[in-house]
């Protein structure tokens, strides 16, 4: 049997066919992918499977060379970040995009400062900073002190809350918990199944299966750049998600998978 | 009570009734003006040393030369540093910018040069009026800073060689706009002789100037206040506004008093003062000068923060340039004459120690628009002072060359104990 979820209703974003190549390396080639509102998505693959190619794409950081994109029922194509987050897709990256040298206030509000006659807004930023970061009931001591002094958990924080603050349909999360501790992941877990709650569409990038499997709902794989099966979360375990991810060729998924690209290729 | 644990347990009520950014159990409390001070002594002690070392070596410096000559600190020879500071510190606010993006621009000398080859050309040979040749040069050093910009952001080449070649390329300019002629004076009855060399704020308006400056900054402070409590945030202690509203006064008042005493507050200098300003609120208080800090301090993360990068590098070579122009008009206008060493020697280096020894760093994203000020200060005190000594530029060169490797040496120590201490 094949991962039998029901097609998404409304997915919010959805791609179709979409390749990407650097030089003489084809990174993705022919993916399908989509998320609905309120909707966790789990994108897994081994390094270099091309999901950071993936989300830049979808984040509008890179231009993909076929394919086409929909959002919101619409077909798109974002070439820049800026179109991205306009559009509606928030994107937290693995390295974070902080700037060091400005304090937590200006990074949450990095190009889209709010303004009160000529000058910015410094006191109502302020304000909506502790709002939203009590919202996650995050734990920063202060909003006035540069990012390069917070501990890890803490700039991934930053990192989360800056992604609400345009009001985004999709989130994309790249390694939210990679480097933190255990209480820390099980708040940045929370943090997601909030967004859940709150009608979001979730793209979540992991390797850690049990962070997967405790809070997806679908886990799309890809592996050595293309799609290698869409599962549901309650109908599937871990073996079968890191046998997609190997390509260990011993189940009847991954084999199902294999064949279908074959004849896609033909 | 023997085991008393050093953090109370506050019950929820006192929690929410202090300000949104100080309930934080971690946070130092920093209530009042002792609290001011204690914060401010471990930001020093943590190298987030801001403006403090340039100041401090702006007063050994005056000390220094005070002591060997009594008449350095003269009102006459103030006023001449004012005179003096103004073109070079015009250029080095430019300088500020470029660093704060972590690039440079070295062939703001040239560029000077040539706006001072393009305003006596075009007034003295060709009879524009002054505005026409002033605004013909400023468009000149726009011109020269876009193409800068264009050359970095869509071939990646590094500034450092941009400017080189822009150095060499527009000093050639400069020559070939004056011809054979090598020098042309500018008439001293023309206004912008008149304005760099002459023109003095009348001894009431200068203190109106003062008691405005300080009258605007209590009232932006006081204004800030009552939206900071009004939005449930910390406010600072009335009675520290007042102390640094005294301190300001007093800053301000002690030089004006000094300069009054001789020809008065030169109007060249206020403008270079006002640009200063100016150019500090751009920075600090809007969204272009976030993110021109944005882009200094992480370029990746501005672009996909959705910032326009090369909006943001284009416009500042772009006013770094025009600032160049417009401090080589101010030089011309106070020399009265453009030549073949406009804006060479060390017009170029002055310009950018300046913004280097004002506290601005070389490794981008941090510094601030008062360095240009203070920077020039510094430069413009020794060299008048070594000359007020009577000893030749050989001495000048080799002092100011020891400060600004002082001046960088300190910024790098600094960086150092701020990544140490977490304030990076």
């Amino acid at each position: 049997m094949t991962a039998t979820t029901a097609p998404p209703t409304t997915a919010v974003l959805s791609l179709q066919g979409v390749s990407k190549r650097f030089g003489a390396v084809q990174a993705l080639k022919d993916i399908d992918f989509d998320v609905s509102a309120g909707e966790v998505v789990a994108l897994v693959g081994d390094n270099g499977a091309g999901k950071s190619t993936l989300v830049k794409t979808i984040a509008g950081v890179y231009t993909p060379d076929e394919g086409t994109m929909t959002f919101d029922g619409r077909q798109t194509s974002v070439s820049t970040p800026a179109e991205a987050q306009k559009l509606g897709i928030a994107t937290v990256f693995q390295d974070l995009a902080l700037c060091d040298n400005l304090d937590v206030v200006a990074n949450l509000y990095l190009g889209r400062e709010l303004y009160r006659g000529r000058a910015l807004d410094e006191v109502r930023m302020e304000q909506e900073s502790w709002r939203l970061l009590r919202q996650l009931s995050a734990k920063i001591p202060s909003v006035r002190i540069p990012v390069a002094s917070l501990s890890g958990g803490q700039r991934q924080t930053v990192a989360i809350a800056r992604s609400l603050l345009g009001e985004p349909k999709v989130v994309m999360l790249d390694e939210p918990t990679a480097a933190l501790g255990v209480a820390q992941t099980a708040e940045v877990l929370n943090l997601v199944e909030r967004l859940r709650e709150n009608g979001h569409g979730v793209i979540l990038i992991s390797h850690n299966m049990s962070d997967v499997m405790a809070v997806a709902d679908r886990v799309s794989v890809l592996r050595l750049g293309r799609n290698n099966g869409t599962f549901n979360v309650n109908e599937t375990n871990s073996q079968e998600i890191i046998a997609a991810i190997t390509g260990a060729t011993t189940n009847a998924v991954s084999e199902r998978a294999a064949r279908r690209v074959q004849k896609e290729e033909q | 009570m023997s085991t008393a644990t050093p953090t109370p347990n506050l019950p929820p009520d006192t929690t929410a009734a202090l300000p949104a950014d100080l309930q934080d159990e971690r946070l130092i409390a920093s209530q009042g003006v002792g609290g001011w001070l204690r914060v401010f002594t471990s930001r020093l002690k943590s190298g987030d040393l801001g403006s403090l070392p340039v100041v401090v070596g702006l007063i050994i410096i005056w000390g220094v030369f005070q002591a060997l000559n009594d008449s350095f600190l003269s009102s006459r020879n103030l006023v001449n540093l004012t005179l003096q500071s103004a073109a070079v510190g015009t250029i080095a606010i430019g300088i500020v910018l470029v660093l704060l993006l972590g690039e440079i621009d070295l062939s703001v000398g040239s560029v000077s040069g040539l706006a001072a080859a393009i305003l006596a050309v075009g007034m003295v040979n060709q009879g524009w009026p002054s505005a026409v040749a002033i605004i013909a040069a400023l468009v000149a050093g726009v011109i020269i800073g876009l193409a800068y910009g264009a050359l970095f952001t869509r071939f990646g080449v590094p500034s450092f060689v941009i400017t080189l070649a822009g150095l060499l390329g527009i000093l050639g300019l400069q020559l070939y706009v004056l011809g054979k002629e090598g020098t042309i004076n500018i008439p001293f009855e023309s206004g912008i002789v008149k304005f760099a060399q002459q023109t003095f704020l009348p001894t009431a308006a200068s203190y109106v100037v003062v008691l405005l400056a300080v009258a605007l900054y209590v009232v932006t402070r006081l204004r800030n206040n009552s939206q900071r409590s009004a939005a449930g945030l910390s406010s600072t202690p009335v009675m520290m506004i007042g102390l640094r509203a005294l301190l300001l006064a007093v800053v301000l008042l002690v030089p004006t008093y000094v300069l009054n005493r001789d020809r008065g507050v030169s109007v060249m200098f206020l403008l270079f003062v006002a640009l200063v300003v100016v150019m500090d609120f751009a920075i600090r208080r809007t969204r272009w000068g976030r993110s021109v800090m944005a882009v200094g301090g992480n370029v990746e993360a501005a672009r996909r923060a959705g910032i326009n990068v090369k909006g943001i590098y284009l416009s500042v070579f772009a006013l770094c340039s025009t600032f160049a122009a417009l401090g080589g008009l101010l030089a011309a206008g106070r020399l009265a004459a453009a030549n073949q060493s406009s804006g060479g020697g060390d017009t170029n280096l002055n310009a950018i120690a300046a913004a280097v020894i004002g506290g601005t760093s070389l490794f981008g994203g941090r510094g601030s628009a008062y360095s240009a000020l203070l920077g020039i200060i510094v430069i413009q005190s020794i060299s008048s002072g070594l000359s007020l000594l009577n000893l030749d530029s050989s001495i000048r060169y080799m002092v100011t060359g020891a400060v600004l490797l002082l001046a960088v040496t300190v910024d790098s120590l600094s960086r150092r104990s701020r990544a140490a201490h977490g304030r990076a």
